[in-house]
């Protein structure tokens, strides 16, 4: 591979001819002591879908902050269609027609749909709001950019999915003609996702060009025209999508060879009940609407059990009502043949129950809190004494976990917001799975992080594996069920539609049953 | 994985910790030099020189034995209050009740006082007014905190309605019972009083500054030990964060506002006994005097913190005790303008200079 941190951009043959839509050349970008763009170097063709890749803290969204005019960069030069525009601002840059579509919505729950699409930039009549205009003007554009949005309703009642083409679509209402997301696939189900793709391709068509920030290396296999492969700040590699493989990206992103996920059949299953028993589980949301109806199942010691399924069929109140989060309505939950129902999340914690919860930020962290004081969070009970934290107890623990899950940067003082993505989910899986546990729940382990720490964390869950564990995983992600599971379940509508022996399940047949065909069940 | 290219060699700790005091202190120190600014304008704008103006405040209260002891008296009562506000915010509720449980403490620690026989030692005496003035602020902490864990009432509501219901009572209660004639206090108390500062040292002859200083000051060490250093502490605090990440975590969100609305109303209701032990030895209608709702900018400028909010007690108090010295110069609603001043520019400041350190030191990746 070849460094081309400081070299002009080698021409690349291939579908882009002309001025390329952006030019970026030997950004430097830093934060006091942190440098987030080391002379880093962009060249997206015009008309292309150009995926901008690398690891959690590579610098990737900075680099797309400047491009929108967030950030001026410290040196370098920005071009946007032949046109030097550094340092430039948010007005300018959507002025411009670049959009960038953020990992995190940037929408007004309360209003509805038109209205966050033309916020900023309404039609009025007088000095209000054409209401009648903005929803004419957004079906309009809905239709033609094939982002299908109920235009009428309100944001809060959007799947995420929907809440993304509304984000798309405030962009191209802006008249943006060069887009950039940032990870938009990591809330999506894979029918979403295909469907972006298909809007995206369409986009690319009537000439719009494209930046994707992902570390999915499947996307960018199945989406980009090219790859600008990122690490420690810097442009470490430009690729054509066709002359390439994802083991060579992994291999740029990380630095080193990379084991990508696939099924290694190390299972130990033992026989005899289940560490996890559940049976006829029934959990109702707050509206009343059974959300989980009458699951049962077990996991073997010795076993991953994985979930598949489209977010929002329940998969989220099943692992809330199996970890004392949420109430069920009925059914029984047995940990080690000890029925653990309708007790507290502590009696859970202490029956052997670890959790490894889908949305760290709400739920895993505490992020104002050190790293050292998340590293006890659910276990605070076990080091104090009379009440009184004991504060060496806490910090032996914290060097203990650092040290062993290589949470980096090394220092159990900072506030755990301070740190990447990757390194947040480490302190999450070095608090549940540096303990003595039976069971595991392990819901979206991997979400958002990068190449190097998921192979980190799937190597974890197939050593609890090993070691005698109950593991239940559920993930959107098919690829790490199938890598990582034994037999999977699919959840739809907030039963189990299968569960099938790791052998019969594929992708294909997976997918069919997520989507609701006739339940069948071989295991 | 993180480009915090930090070199290794750097000892990282050191640099939190930095950053940690940087973040606390910054903010209110920034607000106080706004708010002087402000203030010299103000004064200038009455044609007055601003250093004849800090002067004659500085003499009026720091610069004088009495002076000084009315300050003290005043940062007793604030530091009560501020550590109310302060304890709740803590858990991620707002009590603006300090102002009743001041008035309910100081009720109950009159009403143990005037029912124990005058011979009953102060050493018994002052401990069991001090636990019924505990009681008293904390029952009236309570209702908004089971309020909020049972049915969801916010407590801003519920703690500001119980202001006008408790203070009421308390008027209802003395004005027909226990009332001096021709007056709106209680009789005074057979037992329980606490020395006074001047009878140590009769310079401060005169001044209300009496011995429920240094149970502020123990107060203020204890809720920082609590916080800070006990499970219940950590529990109270992660609440206050991440409600969501603390259930996940095995801590009830409610029982822990139960628990920090009664501690609040429990610090706040001692805070009675500087006026009933300490300076009048009787109950009276009125006697918090807004010290409860100024304990709200006290916690907020004192930043939450124990220590902080001591340190704010002690600015709201010199304020408060100097307009009466500037009154000579300008009119002494000047303080008034400045006070509200500082807590405007405490709350600007604060997420703005947040803002500002965090961006400086975060890497979006």
């Amino acid at each position: 591979m070849s460094d081309l941190s400081n070299a002009t951009p080698a021409p690349l043959g291939g579908a882009a001819s002309g001025t390329p839509a952006v030019e970026m050349d030997g950004i430097v970008k830093t934060f006091g002591p942190v440098t987030a763009n080391a002379g880093a170097t962009l060249s997206v063709g015009a008309g292309e879908i150009h995926a901008l890749v690398g690891e959690n803290g590579a610098g990737k969204s900075t680099l797309m902050r400047v491009l929108g005019g967030g950030f001026a960069p410290d040196a370098g030069t920005v071009r946007v269609l032949g046109r030097d525009v550094t340092g430039w601002s948010t007005q300018d840059a959507i002025r411009a027609g670049v959009g960038i579509v953020h990992q995190h919505f940037m929408l007004v729950p309360t209003l509805t749909v038109a209205e966050n699409v033309v916020l900023g930039s309404e039609p009025r009549r007088g000095l209000q709001l054409d209401g009648r205009r903005a929803l004419d003007e957004v079906r309009a554009l809905s239709e033609r950019s094939g982002l299908r949005v109920p235009a009428d309703r309100t944001v809060a009642e959007l799947s995420v999915g929907e809440a993304q083409r509304v984000e798309i679509l405030k962009t191209l209402y802006r008249g943006a003609r060069i887009l950039v997301l940032d990870e938009p696939t990591a809330v999506l189900s894979p029918p979403e996702v295909e469907e972006l793709w298909t809007v995206l391709r369409r986009m690319r068509g009537e000439g719009a060009t494209i930046v994707i920030i992902t570390h999915k290396l499947d996307e960018v296999m199945a989406i980009s025209d090219r790859i600008t492969v990122m690490r420690h700040g810097r442009t470490v590699e430009r690729l054509a999508t066709a002359d390439t493989t994802p083991t060579e990206i992994a291999r740029a992103m990380v630095g080193r060879d990379v084991v990508l996920p696939s099924f290694t059949s190390d299972a130990v299953k033992a026989a005899g009940e289940g560490a996890l028993q559940v049976r006829d589980l029934t959990v109702r949301d707050a509206r009343g609407v059974t959300v989980v109806d009458s699951v049962s199942f077990d996991v073997a010691p010795g076993e991953i059990l994985g979930i598949a399924g489209v977010e929002g069929n329940g998969q989220t109140e099943l692992l809330e009502a199996l970890a004392g989060l949420r109430a069920a309505v009925g059914g029984v939950v047995r940990i080690d043949g000890r029925d653990v129902g309708g007790t507290s999340v502590r009696r859970r914690a202490d029956a052997g129950l670890s959790h490894i919860p889908e949305d760290r930020h709400r739920r895993g962290l505490i992020l104002d809190y050190s790293v050292a004081d998340n590293l006890v969070l659910g276990q605070q009970h076990h080091f104090a004494r009379r009440g009184v934290m004991d504060r060496a107890a806490v910090a032996r623990n914290a060097a203990e976990k650092v040290a062993a899950f290589d949470i980096r940067p090394p220092s159990a003082a900072l506030p755990a917001r301070a740190l990447s993505g990757g390194n947040q989910q480490k302190i999450v899986i070095a608090r549940e799975m540096g303990r003595d546990f039976r069971v595991l729940l392990a819901a979206q382990p991997t979400r958002g992080v990068d190449v190097g720490a998921i192979e980190f964390i799937h190597g974890q869950l197939r050593e609890a594996r090993a070691a005698g564990k109950a593991v239940l995983l559920v993930s959107a992600d098919l690829q790490e069920v199938l890598a990582l599971a034994d037999r999977v379940a699919v959840m739809y509508g907030g039963r189990f539609v299968a569960v099938l022996p790791r052998a019969a399940a594929s992708e294909e047949v997976l997918g069919r049953y997520m989507t609701g065909a006739q339940p069948r069940n071989d295991a | 994985m993180t480009t915090t290219a930090l070199p290794a060699s750097e000892p990282r700790p050191r640099g939190a910790v930095r950053a940690a005091l940087e973040e606390t202190l910054l903010p209110p120190v920034v607000a106080l030099l706004i708010a002087l600014v402000i203030g010299d304008l103000l004064i200038l704008a009455f044609g007055q020189s601003p250093a004849a103006v800090y002067r004659l405040l500085l003499e009026g209260t720091w610069g004088n034995a009495y002076g000084l002891g009315q300050v003290l008296y005043k940062t007793t009562t604030l530091t009560f209050t501020g550590l109310a506000v302060a304890i709740g915010l803590r858990a991620g509720v707002f009590n603006i009740g300090a102002e009743s449980q001041l008035a309910a403490g100081g009720c109950a620690a009159a009403l143990v006082g005037l029912a124990l026989p005058a011979g009953v030692p102060g050493l018994l005496a002052v401990p069991l007014c001090i636990a019924a003035a505990a009681l008293g602020g904390g029952a009236v902490g309570a209702v908004p905190g089971v309020l909020k864990a049972k049915f969801g009432a916010h407590e801003v509501i519920v703690t500001i309605m119980l202001n006008f219901v408790v203070l009421a009572l308390l008027n209802w209660f003395v004005a027909s019972k226990l009332h001096v004639p021709e007056t709106l206090h209680t009789p005074e108390i057979h037992t329980g009083a606490v020395p006074r500062l001047s009878d140590a040292a009769a310079a401060f002859h005169g001044s209300a500054a009496n011995a429920t200083l240094a149970v502020a000051l123990l107060a203020a060490v204890a809720m920082g030990f609590y916080l800070f250093r006990t499970r219940r502490g950590y529990e109270l605090r992660a609440v206050g964060l991440q409600p969501d990440a603390a259930e996940y975590g095995g801590v009830s969100a409610g029982g822990v506002w139960i628990r920090a609305l009664m501690l609040s109303g429990a610090i706040a209701g001692v805070g009675g006994i500087n006026y009933v032990l300490g300076y009048k030895h009787y109950y009276e209608e009125g006697f918090a005097g807004g010290a409860g709702f100024l304990g709200i900018a006290v916690a907020l400028v004192g930043r939450n913190h124990p220590g902080g909010v001591v340190l704010a007690a002690l600015l709201f108090a010199t304020l408060s005790q100097g307009g009466l010295a500037i009154h000579a110069l300008v009119p002494k609603q000047m303080v008034e303008v400045f006070q509200a001043v500082v807590i405007l520019a405490v709350a600007v400041s604060v997420p703005e200079v947040r803002r500002v350190l965090l961006s400086a030191r975060r890497v979006q990746a």
